[in-house]
């Protein structure tokens, strides 16, 4: 059997190093590749097509069992966020406190559904799955911070910040 | 690390709080965090240190009582603060040793009074990144006792004699788990705790894995110990960061004190463990797509036989047992099997942690001994309903749960008595619902959440759960009719009895509990064209003719 070469860094990028430690940290086996790709979201913000074949070929692992395993989970987005990232809790409590209104301000207010990024690249509108603030809900993040008890005219008002930043 | 070594560690740690006068401990979990907790913590330190009073500011985690967050309770007085802000540091700091501050004291004896603390025992208490402080609290005594005195049968023997049973929302006995992966064969064994907390309104587990990471590692050592297995995983929801980085900085603290890696307490017990990031997917709850998940591959299950427990991970004999359940070992440990066994009703023992959310007035994290009455943690714990508005229902075990309706509220928590009334114990959601809430709606939610995370690898849940969620809709929109009525109740049967995994087996509960105890709400949507609540938006009024 002849020895098995790894393939070179897709681009010179230094995040691509970081990717590669994950890999090598758990021996490049196959087993990793969830983490491999924790890492390269984490790094890149998304998952593309170079990015996942570099970890497939990397770790040996068929393309399409990479590609399923990307598509299989809500973590791994194959689009690049916005600059911003509004998400919406999704979870019961959040549900039961009234998300659907604020859902439906966000889409009406952005003119974009849920999942989408505006056209300017500005604003991306998410869904969570539950962040665990339930006693809160609804839960809003911008950006990532947590805020409960979220009224529409809130959410609106942070759209309109960032709008005009 | 040594018995005596452990001991000398908490004496010193009580030592050192002795030399503070006041402790001020601010709750820092997500829900007072979001609020603002930190620039609190912040400003007590700055307000103490220019007191010159002895005061230790320490960050804690979950409390409890989110709906009155931030918190700050002030011992020895244990005097508890609610909706604190930085704002207030001054006068807090002020008080010491003198009056409480009046407008920011509140009394919740009625919230905590019914509680019985074992799982969170330590909530509140300790700060969640020092090892010292959980050590300090009896923390590792659990497993080096057990290495040093007890046989890995003697464990099973007394997980076994407390009547434990899984936490995760199934109930099965975790001694006859631990038995079964002790008796398997094989040099390599492994222990998983499942940290997926996949239901949506729940976050039990989330408050334990940042708020007392040592007392889940503890606990997994000590299984590990029982079942012969050396190494470990902890699955985590990627969703929860804070957990992930507590969970990190806890193994390093418990690798730097010798209390994982080899030959620990100068025994031949080898054991570490490593953090698996979950990535969105309610399916990995289910055991063996928990195990695909940790292989790298989909998270999706496999039939059983085998159990993991015998073939696991990798093919090997696998324990796998939720937070809360490892979260009861040390304690049962320490207190032997029999004061755990005589906590709780006849078949379910010890205590449940709820996430009691939705309309209701206390939300918050509860720890409330099992066989207590549905209403006394409605009416009593949480504080009833607000805004004048009425009880409908009580959801419990999210997706795979059921409603229970106001009427039977004397029902007693136990995993037989919610199983019986159609519902299941679950993982420990509790979302309380108004007459503001549609079950109709409702039912759809919880459908439409279980068909966008089927795992499509079995038909009868992934094209039984997007029919379900069709013919629920028609019924939201006013479209649908009594045949199709009777249609989504053959169909719930179908996807109950032949679905692969609990996913889709449990998928009709929310449509079965609410066609059980709220059909007339249905009716009053297919016949009558209305939705009683108001929540549905009926597409085309149709004019009833007599």
């Amino acid at each position: 059997m002849s020895a098995f070469t790894l393939p070179p860094l897709p681009s010179d990028d230094k995040r691509w190093k970081i990717v590669n430690g994950t890999m090598r940290k758990n021996g490049y086996a196959r087993h990793a590749l969830i983490e491999t790709l924790h890492t390269v979201q984490s790094s890149f913000g998304y998952l593309d097509d170079d990015a996942i074949r570099f970890v497939a070929r990397s770790l040996r692992v068929p393309l399409s069992q990479a590609y399923g395993v990307v598509t299989f989970y809500h973590y791994f987005s194959l689009k690049p966020p916005g600059k911003h990232t509004m998400t919406i809790c999704a979870g019961t409590a959040c549900y039961i406190k009234g998300t659907d209104k604020l859902v439906a301000a966000a889409q009406e207010h952005l003119g974009i559904c849920m999942g989408q990024t505006t056209r300017d690249g500005n604003i991306s509108l998410m869904t969570a799955r539950c962040v665990g603030a339930c006693s809160r809900a609804p839960v809003v993040l911008s950006d990532g911070e947590v805020a409960g008890e979220v009224t529409s005219d809130q959410l609106l008002a942070q759209l309109e910040r960032w709008a005009v930043e | 690390m040594t018995i005596e070594e452990l001991e000398q560690i908490a004496t010193s740690v009580r030592q050192e709080h002795e030399k503070y006068d006041y402790e001020v401990n601010v709750c820092m979990d997500l829900a007072c965090a979001s609020q603002g907790a930190d620039r609190l913590r912040e400003a007590l330190v700055k307000e103490a240190e220019a007191s010159g009073k002895k005061v230790l500011v320490r960050r804690t985690g979950c409390m409890g009582p989110c709906s009155s967050g931030p918190l700050v309770r002030v011992d020895p007085a244990e005097t508890l603060y609610r909706h604190v802000h930085s704002d207030h540091a001054e006068s807090i700091v002020a008080s010491l040793g003198g009056e409480p501050v009046a407008e920011l004291q509140c009394d919740l004896s009625d919230h905590f009074d019914k509680q019985v603390r074992v799982v969170l025992e330590n909530a509140g208490y300790i700060d969640p990144e020092k090892i010292d402080d959980y050590i300090g609290r009896d923390g590792y005594k659990a497993l080096l006792t057990a290495l040093t005195e007890m046989t890995p049968n003697g464990v099973i023997h007394r997980i076994t004699e407390s009547g434990l049973r899984g936490r995760g929302g199934g109930g099965y006995p975790t001694g006859l788990k631990w038995g079964t992966v002790s008796k398997a064969g094989g040099d390599m064994k492994y222990v998983v705790c499942n940290g997926d907390e996949g239901d949506p309104g729940a976050f039990m587990d989330r408050s334990v894995m940042e708020g007392d990471p040592h007392r889940v590692i503890e606990g997994m050592a000590i299984a590990a110990y029982a079942v012969g297995a050396s190494k470990g995983f902890i699955y985590v929801r990627a969703e929860y960061p804070v957990a992930v980085s507590r969970l990190t900085t806890a193994l390093r603290e418990a690798r730097r004190r010798g209390l994982l890696g080899n030959n620990i307490c100068g025994t031949t017990f080898n054991f570490d463990m490593e953090i698996r990031l979950g990535a969105g997917a309610f399916v990995c709850g289910e055991e063996t797509a928990l195990i695909a998940s940790i292989e790298g591959r989909r998270g999706t299950p496999k039939p059983r036989p085998p159990y993991p427990a015998v073939s696991g991970l990798w093919g090997k004999p696998t324990l796998i047992n939720n937070v809360e359940t490892y979260a009861n070992v040390a304690p049962i440990m320490r207190n032997g099997g029999k004061w755990f066994f005589n906590m709780g009703s006849e078949r379910s023992k010890g205590t449940k942690v709820f996430a009691l959310t939705g309309k209701i007035t206390n939300t918050g994290l509860v720890e409330v001994p099992m066989g207590i009455k549905l209403w006394e943690i409605i009416d009593v714990i949480g504080g009833g309903v607000p805004d004048g508005h009425k009880l409908k229902a009580v959801q419990t075990g999210g997706p795979s749960g059921g409603c229970i309706p106001a009427d039977m509220l004397d029902l007693g928590v136990s995993y037989d008595a919610l199983m019986a009334a159609g519902s299941i114990m679950g993982s420990g959601g509790m979302i309380v619902m108004d007459d503001t809430s549609c079950m109709v709606n409702v039912a759809r939610f919880f459908v439409e959440f279980c068909m966008t995370e089927s795992c499509g690898k079995c038909i009868p849940c992934r094209a039984g759960t997007a029919q379900m969620y069709t013919l629920l809709s028609r019924f939201c929109d006013g479209s649908g009719t009594m045949e199709e009525l009777e249609l989504l109740e053959e169909l719930c049967g179908t996807i109950k009895d032949t679905s692969l995994c609990g996913l889709g087996m449990t998928a009709p509960n929310p449509v079965l509990s609410t066609l059980k105890y709220f059909r007339n709400e249905y009716i009053e949507h297919i016949v009558h064209k209305r939705c009683p609540a108001g929540v549905c938006n009926i597409k085309a009024p149709v004019e009833v003719l007599a």
